[in-house]
């Protein structure tokens, strides 16, 4: 199950996320990420991995489920 | 020893056990010889739990430490907390100041039982740095410590004694949470293997040390042995910290603080607790009686609300406090406590549109589990637990109407440093 974290403290919730992957990511009223869904479905990933790369303050990270030890 | 005062016994009370050699009058002498093997079963078989708040067991905690050890981040370090950020929570204060050297012995039981090179005494700011500094060279020039010991000070904020915070602090930066994989038993300070435990937790592994397994499990419960150190404030006539057995049924440790007046709710657990109300039952304080009302034991904070006195006017006034010491880095924690706590200011005055409710739900949703710390969270769940005790004034509030006849604040124990809060939220 890939899964898709936030790093709270580094997000300024600048938005780009939402708009590159609406399907799984809204915003909330102060304009910080929403994550729509315990897991990514496969089919949004390209989308997912878009929003990941074009964060920037590096906030989102993907978590791959055989790869726990992505989260830092 | 006897009766309930484990840690602080009557000949505490004036500050002797301050003095070593009192202290080892009272509990006989640390011995540290005492092999590695036996010391790590005697904390396994009490079923010592953490009394900071999380209840984790000790013995886990140790065994996490001793596993990251040894995989070429150097030694490990161990840690006293005593940084209790909770206004309500006076016990790591009181048993710093009356039987400090228990928490010290403590600390070189647990940098034995991790093999650590170095320990830390984490307080807050204040006249028990000074005091814990000169204990500890007291000790030094005694030889009683086998590891040495230095004392590191936080600003006396909420969030202080978060373990992420307390990793930053005795760094050298500041004492707010930080982003927090890889656990801090892996790579704590200086990423090398970091112990943490509440003072309180380090009192008993001293005394599980000295007197053994059994002797501890003596007074508590089967699941959850030991006493704890209960800080009780609110509508009681003598607030203070009580020592009693875990499992202590609330009447009975609210009758210890002398009750004089009906009590309709406590909050137990501190401000990042649970309400729960108080029925004719003399509910037992421990986590397998408590978890039926979504509560838990915590580090021990037990406030007492009386029938007259309205607990919408209470939770919104916490809510302010906990939004203010929110240390702003994360944003829905950030927007969003004050919102909560502006939404709940709202409903205490009352009148207001039912609408206000679903707001609350929303937010309180937008907040839960989105930060770097619990503080968020633990906000929530208080939140939460107070709109359901307190359902019933939540409706006469909309109408207008509030059925408190006591109006004063109920005053929990509130440092001076965080005194700025009462107005800034009412």
């Amino acid at each position: 199950m890939t899964t898709l974290r936030v790093d709270w403290i580094a997000c300024d919730g600048r938005g780009l996320c939402a708009e590159l992957a609406p399907e799984v990511i809204h915003v909330d009223p102060w304009g910080y990420p929403v994550i729509a869904s315990d897991s990514v479905p496969s089919r949004v990933l390209p989308h997912v991995r878009r929003a990941v790369a074009a964060c920037p303050t590096l906030a989102l990270r993907l978590v791959e489920p055989d790869r726990p030890s992505e989260r830092r | 020893m006897s009766g309930w005062d484990r840690l602080l016994p009557d000949s505490g009370a004036s500050g002797e056990l301050r003095d070593l050699a009192h202290h080892e009058r009272i509990y006989g002498q640390l011995d540290l010889r005492v092999s590695r093997s036996a010391l790590l079963s005697a904390i396994r078989d009490s079923g010592l739990t953490g009394r900071g708040g999380a209840g984790f067991p000790s013995s886990r905690k140790i065994d996490a430490v001793r596993a990251a050890t040894g995989s070429g981040r150097g030694d490990s370090i161990v840690v006293a907390n005593g940084a209790e950020g909770e206004p309500a929570s006076d016990k790591d204060k009181v048993l710093l100041t009356f039987a400090p050297h228990l928490v010290l012995d403590g600390l070189q039981i647990a940098a034995k039982a991790v093999d650590a090179s170095e320990a830390v005494v984490y307080v807050h700011e204040g006249p028990i740095v000074a005091m814990v500094a000169s204990l500890v060279s007291v000790r030094r020039r005694a030889g009683v410590d086998a590891v040495p010991t230095r004392v590191v000070s936080a600003p006396a904020k909420f969030i202080s004694g978060q373990e992420s915070a307390l990793v930053s602090r005795i760094e050298g930066g500041l004492a707010i949470p930080r982003a927090t994989p890889p656990p801090i038993y892996q790579r704590g300070i200086n990423r090398r293997p970091t112990l943490v435990n509440n003072v309180e937790t380090l009192a008993h592994m001293a005394l599980v040390a000295r007197f053994g397994a059994d002797w501890f499990r003596s007074l508590g419960t089967d699941a959850e042995p030991g006493t704890m150190l209960f800080s009780v404030s609110g509508a009681v006539q003598r607030p203070g910290v009580v020592e009693a057995p875990i499992g202590v049924g609330l009447a009975t440790l609210l009758q210890a603080c002398i009750v004089t007046e009906p009590i309709q709710a406590v909050l137990v657990g501190g401000y990042h607790g649970t309400w729960i109300s108080v029925t004719g039952d003399d509910r037992a304080l421990c986590d397998a009686s408590l978890q039926s009302v979504g509560g838990r034991v915590g580090a021990g904070v037990v406030i007492a609300l009386s029938d007259a006195t309205c607990g919408l006017v209470e939770v919104a006034r916490i809510a302010g406090y906990l939004a203010n010491q929110s240390a702003g880095q994360c944003g829905p924690c950030t927007n969003g406590l004050p919102a909560i706590a502006a939404a709940l200011s709202r409903l205490a005055a009352g009148p207001v549109d039912a609408s206000l409710l679903l707001q609350l739900d929303l937010l309180n949703r937008l907040v839960d589990g989105r930060g770097a710390c619990r503080h968020p969270d633990g906000t929530v769940r208080m939140v939460r637990s107070a709109l359901s005790v307190f359902a019933g004034e939540v409706h006469q509030h909309l109408a207008g109407v509030c059925t408190a006849t006591y109006h004063e604040a109920l005053t929990p124990i509130v440092p001076s440093a965080h005194k700025s809060f009462v107005g800034a939220s009412s």
